[in-house]
C-alpha cells in the first residue's frame, strides 16, 4: 500500500491537434522532492497543468495515493489536497493579499485558517507587511511568495510549483529555495518541482526527469543528474553559478 | 426650475430600474465575457410573475399592502431566478467551450423563447395592474408647478438603495462574492483553489435574474402594465447602462443605469416623447465609438 503518492503513467495529451504530452511516465513518493527539467516549450506546464485537467489526457492515467484522477474536475482535486503554484503566478490581481490567501484556504478547514496564516507570515514576513495590498501591485518577489502562500493555505499533501525561480533576483531565488527546503524538511511536505534553474533544481531535489520535446529522456537521482554530461551540456551551461 | 427637479426625480426612479437590470448583464460579462442577450427577457418574467403573484394574492384576500408587496418580491425573485438558472443550464452551460458565436446565439434564440412564451401564455395584450401604491408628496410648488414624490417613487429608490448596499456588501465581504471574484479574474486558477466554477456561475446568473425581478416589480407598480414585450427595451437600455458605466463593472452599472433614466426622461421632457428610446439607443452608439471601456470599466489587459 506504500506506492508513490503521485504517479503518472503514459499520459498523453495535446492542444488541439498538436501533441504536447507524448506518454510520460513520472513518480513521486511521499516526503520527497522531485524536479522536472528542461528546454522551453518541452512541455512540462503542460504536464503540471494536466495534473488538474488542464488539458485532458487523451490517454494514459495520473494517480494520487493509488485513486484514478485523471478525470477527475479540477475543483475536486483541489479537495484531495493537491496545491499548484502555476507558471505566471496567476495570483487574483485585484484582490489584496489577504483575499488571495483566503481563496487559496478555500479548501480548508474555517477553524485552521489563523493559524495557516500566521504560518504563511512566519516562512514569508513580507507579506504581512502588504497584507491589504492588491495582489497586481505586489512586487514579482512578493507575488511569487503569495502564490506559494496561497497553495499553502489549503494544507497540501502535494505542492505542484511551476518555475518558481523565474525572473527573481538571486537572493529572493535563494530565500524561495530554502522555503521548499524548509517545507520538505520540517513539515514532510512533498513537492514536485517543475525549474529551467537546473542546477538550483537538481542541487534541491532528491530525484529528477528530464523532459523533451514532451517525453522523459533521463531520470534518477538528482545528484547523479547533475554529473551527466548530457544534463551538463543542455542545461547548466552558463546557468551553474560561479560559486 | 420646478419641472427641471420633477424631471430629475422621475430620471432617478427610472434609471433604479435600469441600474437594477444592469447588474445582471454586467455580472453575467465579467464571469463569463458573454452578453446575455436573454436578461431583458428576464426582467420581463420576473414583471409577470408579480403581477400574476399580485393578482393572485388580491383574489385571495390579502390587502395589506406592506405584506403583499413582500410576499410579492419574494415570489418574483425566487421564480425567476429560476428561469435564469435555466436559461444558464440550457442554453449557455453547453456551449461553454464552444466558438463565441455560438452561445450568442442561443441567448438571442432564449430571449425569443422566453418572448413567444410569456405571449401565448399570457397573451399579446397590455396587461394592466390596478394602481396599488397612490399618493406622494408635494415638494414644493410655484409657478403653478407642483414638484411631485410619488410614494411609487420612494419605494423605488429605497428599495434600489437597499439593494445595492447589500448586493455590494455580498460581492467585497462574503465567500460566494469573493468566488465571483476570482472567477472573474482568473476562473481556471479559482478552479486550482478548489472553487466550483460551474456552480459560481450559476449563482451569478441565479442573483442577477433575482435583482431583475426586483427591477420587473418596480417597472409594474411604476407604470401599471406589462406586455410580453416590456424585456427587448428595457434590455437594450440597462445593456446601454452596463457598457456607458463600463461593463465588467458593478458601480458602474449602477451609475449607467441612473444616467440612462436621467437622458431619458430629460429628453422627453424638452424634446420629443416619440423619440424617447431613440436617446438610449443613441447614447449607446456614441459610447461604442469613443468610450468603449464606459465611465468606470478598465481597459481589457487581462484577458487571455
Ligand atoms: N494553451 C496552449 N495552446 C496551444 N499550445 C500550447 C499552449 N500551451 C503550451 N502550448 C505548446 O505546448 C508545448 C509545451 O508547452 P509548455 O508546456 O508550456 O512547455 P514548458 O513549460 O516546458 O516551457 C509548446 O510547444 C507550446 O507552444
Ligand atoms: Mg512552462
Amino acid at each position: 500500500m506504500t506506492g508513490p503518492l503521485l504517479k503518472i503513467e503514459k499520459l498523453e495529451a495535446s492542444y488541439g491537434h498538436v501533441a504536447a504530452l507524448k506518454g510520460v511516465d513520472i513518480e513521486v513518493n511521499a516526503g520527497e522532492i522531485v524536479t522536472l527539467i528542461g528546454a522551453n516549450g518541452a512541455g512540462k506546464s503542460t504536464l503540471m497543468m494536466s495534473i488538474f485537467g488542464y488539458p485532458r489526457a487523451q490517454a494514459g492515467r495520473i494517480l494520487y495515493d493509488g485513486h484514478d484522477i485523471t478525470r477527475v474536475p479540477a475543483h475536486e482535486i483541489a479537495k484531495l489536497r493537491i496545491a499548484q503554484v502555476p507558471e505566471g503566478r496567476r495570483i487574483f490581481s485585484r484582490m489584496t493579499v489577504l483575499e488571495n490567501l483566503q481563496m487559496g484556504a478555500t479548501v480548508g478547514e474555517p477553524t485552521h485558517f489563523p493559524k495557516d496564516i500566521a504560518r504563511v507570515f512566519k516562512l514569508f514576513p513580507r507579506l504581512q507587511e502588504r497584507i491589504n495590498q492588491r495582489g497586481g501591485t505586489l512586487s514579482g518577489g512578493e507575488q511569487q511568495m503569495l502564490a506559494i502562500g496561497r497553495a499553502l493555505m489549503a494544507r497540501p499533501r502535494l505542492l505542484l510549483l511551476d518555475e518558481p525561480s523565474l525572473g527573481l533576483a538571486p537572493l529572493l531565488v535563494k530565500q524561495i529555495f530554502r522555503a521548499i527546503r524548509e517545507l520538505n524538511e520540517r513539515d514532510k511536505l512533498t513537492v514536485f518541482l517543475v525549474e529551467q534553474n537546473a542546477f538550483h533544481a537538481l542541487k534541491l531535489a532528491h530525484r529528477g526527469y528530464v523532459m523533451v520535446n514532451g517525453a522523459i529522456t533521463l531520470s534518477g537521482p538528482a545528484r547523479e543528474l547533475l554529473e551527466r554530461d548530457e544534463v551538463k551540456s543542455a542545461y547548466l551551461e552558463g546557468g551553474r553559478p560561479a560559486a | 426650475m420646478e419641472y427641471f427637479v420633477q424631471q430629475l426625480i422621475n430620471g432617478v426612479a427610472l434609471g433604479s430600474i435600469y441600474g437594477l437590470i444592469a447588474i445582471g448583464y454586467t455580472m453575467v460579462y465579467g464571469i463569463i465575457g458573454m452578453i446575455n442577450f436573454a436578461h431583458g427577457d428576464i426582467f420581463m418574467v420576473g414583471a409577470f410573475v408579480a403581477l400574476i403573484t399580485f393578482l393572485v394574492l388580491v383574489a385571495i384576500g390579502v390587502t395589506a399592502l406592506p405584506l403583499a408587496l413582500f410576499l410579492v418580491l419574494l415570489v418574483a425573485m425566487a421564480l425567476t431566478a429560476l428561469y435564469g438558472w435555466t436559461v444558464e443550464r440550457i442554453a449557455y452551460r453547453p456551449l461553454r467551450r464552444s466558438f463565441r458565436l455560438a452561445p450568442l446565439i442561443s441567448a438571442i434564440g432564449m430571449s425569443i423563447i422566453l418572448q413567444n412564451y410569456v405571449q401565448i401564455a399570457q397573451g399579446a395584450r397590455v396587461k394592466p395592474l390596478p394602481p396599488l401604491i397612490t399618493g406622494g408628496y408635494t415638494l414644493f410648488e410655484s409657478n403653478d408647478f407642483a414638484v411631485q414624490l410619488s410614494n411609487v417613487q420612494i419605494l423605488i429608490i429605497w428599495l434600489t438603495f437597499t439593494l445595492m448596499i447589500a448586493f455590494s456588501w455580498m460581492i467585497a465581504k462574503t465567500r460566494l462574492g469573493r468566488d465571483m471574484r476570482a472567477c472573474e479574474q482568473d476562473a481556471r486558477m479559482a478552479s486550482l483553489v478548489g472553487v466550483d466554477t460551474d456552480r459560481t456561475i450559476s449563482l451569478t446568473f441565479v442573483i442577477g435574474a433575482a435583482l431583475a425581478a426586483v427591477a420587473g416589480m418596480m417597472y409594474l407598480l411604476y407604470y401599471g402594465v406589462a406586455d410580453f414585450y416590456i424585456g427587448f427595451i428595457a434590455g437594450v437600455k440597462a445593456f446601454t447602462a452596463a457598457v456607458l458605466g463600463g461593463i465588467g463593472s458593478l458601480p458602474g452599472a449602477m451609475l449607467g443605469g441612473l444616467l440612462i433614466g436621467l437622458i431619458e426622461t430629460f429628453w422627453s421632457a424638452y424634446f420629443s416623447v416619440e423619440y424617447k428610446d431613440v436617446a438610449a439607443f443613441a447614447v449607446l452608439i456614441v459610447v461604442l465609438i469613443f468610450l468603449p471601456t464606459g465611465i468606470l470599466g478598465r481597459p481589457e489587459i487581462e484577458k487571455v
